[in-house]
């Protein structure tokens, strides 16, 4: 691997009163890798995805950003938000709120031409005076990626949000995603459930199960292997 | 009608309340903070009893009562699925709270009506200077921290996931809305106090789709409301909240009746 390590996971365990999550995870993740995090519900993945966010302290290891002490920009697109039809802000003001900082309230010129370029790249440029809560699923997770990317982070995590997606507007989504992994060297955590869709678009696998992890390029994971981990207790 | 000091210290008063009403509304409604506004209404009402009780400007007792409990309310409310028990109950208590002040203070009803209700007669100059300084430090804190404001109030799970400080920015909304709840019962009275803070910035969420273009558009409907509604009560001689309630109540049904049209078409 030619690419820099950005984010390094040692010995990494988080245990909730009584229960633990996950023990003894290890893994680097390299720049402009794709990974897919699989695994069946509660077994740790979004906990994972917290701890790698900062936002829980683990309970042993831990989550290192490369080089050590570095600090790492993160893009999150979670699996849901509190948006109903009755949401006012339009698509480009929704994207622009994660312009924050000790600034203005109002955005500079050079903020706006930041907007307007991540709303090109995720094919939104038609769609940025239309009010967010009036735009159609795949149009509203399009918005909340581009609002993820507009700081330009160095790692982006899709937290299972193609999940409530139709067939199309995933594999749409999707391939927006690894034109900018490509193009950009964006590296990818893809939280999912859908094997066919890590396969088609992961290089690299994590499988979650309560008996422990397993990594490994994406050629080794199969919809029989995940069920297989998931009855291993 | 301004040949009047009092009407001029009204419309002095008037205009500095729907400034800051129409900004803060718009954080109000996008937080779905309404019923806890009013809450803070009430408790308004107790503090501006506790401060007649106290022998102080009822503002002042308005002040400490509605800061203190705001915090307490934020502490308590932290988990959304008890936000409406805990509201309902801190709302009763301090109703109760403002009737035993009244009555220790051996006021009578006339002087309950005016502190629930509101009025334009007794407000002085050094009344108009106390609530322009206040309004003032509300806009300061909300110019600093609005980009941080914004998202946390329109995109909360966003904020959270970035790490934005939102239980500190929930608290320091509070005390906020808290200041501008004590400058707003100066006119309409505390328990009208969330028809300015909440129905201009609802009225708006339908027309206008920016942050930016829903304050503005709430500051100038607040606005409207208050000065017809105190033009109004210096002619027929009626209560000045009636008329502002009915004009905001109006602009908000019309607005909801026009989001009705356009979603039929």
């Amino acid at each position: 691997m030619t690419e820099p390590a950005i984010l390094k996971l040692e010995n990494l365990g988080v245990t909730f009163p009584n229960h633990p999550v996950f023990t003894d995870l290890n893994l680097t993740i390299h720049q402009g890798e794709f990974w897919s995090i699989v695994g069946k519900n509660g077994v740790g993945k979004t906990t994972l995805m917290r701890a790698i966010l900062h936002q829980l302290r683990p309970t042993t290891g831990k989550v290192a950003y490369l080089p050590d002490g570095g600090s790492l920009k993160i893009g999150y697109v979670p699996q849901f938000r509190n948006i109903d039809s009755d949401y006012p802000l339009t698509i480009k003001d929704f994207v622009g709120l994660n312009l924050t900082g000790w600034k203005w309230p109002w955005l500079s010129r050079k903020e706006h031409a930041e907007i307007d370029h991540i709303l090109a790249e995720t094919g939104l440029t038609k769609l940025a005076k239309r009010p967010i809560g009036q735009a159609s699923g795949g149009e509203r997770q399009k918005a909340y990626l581009a609002q993820a990317l507009v700081e330009s982070p160095n790692l982006l995590i899709l937290d299972e949000s193609t999940a409530s997606l139709d067939p199309v507007t995933k594999t749409e989504l999707l391939d927006l995603v690894i034109e900018l992994n490509q193009r950009l060297h964006l590296t990818v955590l893809f939280v999912t459930h859908d094997i066919p869709m890590a396969r088609k678009y992961s290089s690299q696998y994590l499988m979650l199960t309560p008996a422990g992890a397993e990594q490994g390029p994406i050629s080794g994971l199969t919809q029989e292997k995940v069920w297989e981990g998931e009855k291993n207790v | 009608m301004f040949s009047y000091e009092f009407m001029r210290n009204a419309f002095a008063a008037g205009t500095i309340i729907a400034i800051i009403c129409g900004i803060m509304g718009v954080f109000v409604i996008a937080r779905n903070m309404s019923f806890l506004t009013h809450t803070l209404s009430e408790i308004g009402f107790s503090g501006a009893a506790f401060g007649v009780f106290a022998g102080w400007a009822p503002l002042n007792g308005m002040l400490l009562f509605t800061v203190v409990s705001s915090v307490i309310v934020g502490q308590l409310s932290a988990r959304s699925e008890r936000r409406e028990a805990a509201t309902s109950a801190i709302s009763a208590l301090f109703i109760g709270l403002g009737i035993l002040f009244l009555s220790l203070a051996n006021k009578n009803a006339s002087y309950a009506t005016s502190i629930l209700f509101g009025s334009v007669i007794g407000i002085s100059a050094s009344d108009v200077q106390q609530m322009l300084w206040l309004s003032i430090l509300v806009l300061i804190v909300v110019f600093i921290i609005y980009r941080f404001l914004k998202f946390d109030s329109f995109d909360h799970t966003g904020a959270r996931v970035k790490g934005l400080w939102t239980n500190t920015l929930s608290i320091t909304f509070l005390v906020l809305v808290a200041l501008s709840v004590s400058v707003a019962a100066q006119i309409v009275g505390s328990l009208l106090i969330f028809i300015l803070l909440t129905l201009p910035a609802a009225t708006a969420k339908y027309f206008a789709h920016t942050v930016g273009g829903m304050m503005i558009l709430a500051v100038g409907l607040a606005l409207l409301g208050v000065w017809a509604g105190l033009t109004l009560s210096y002619v027929t001689n009626y209560p000045v909240s009636f008329f502002i309630a009915a004009i905001e109540a109006v602009f908000y049904f019309l607005a909801l009746g026009w989001q009705k049209v356009q979603t039929a078409e």
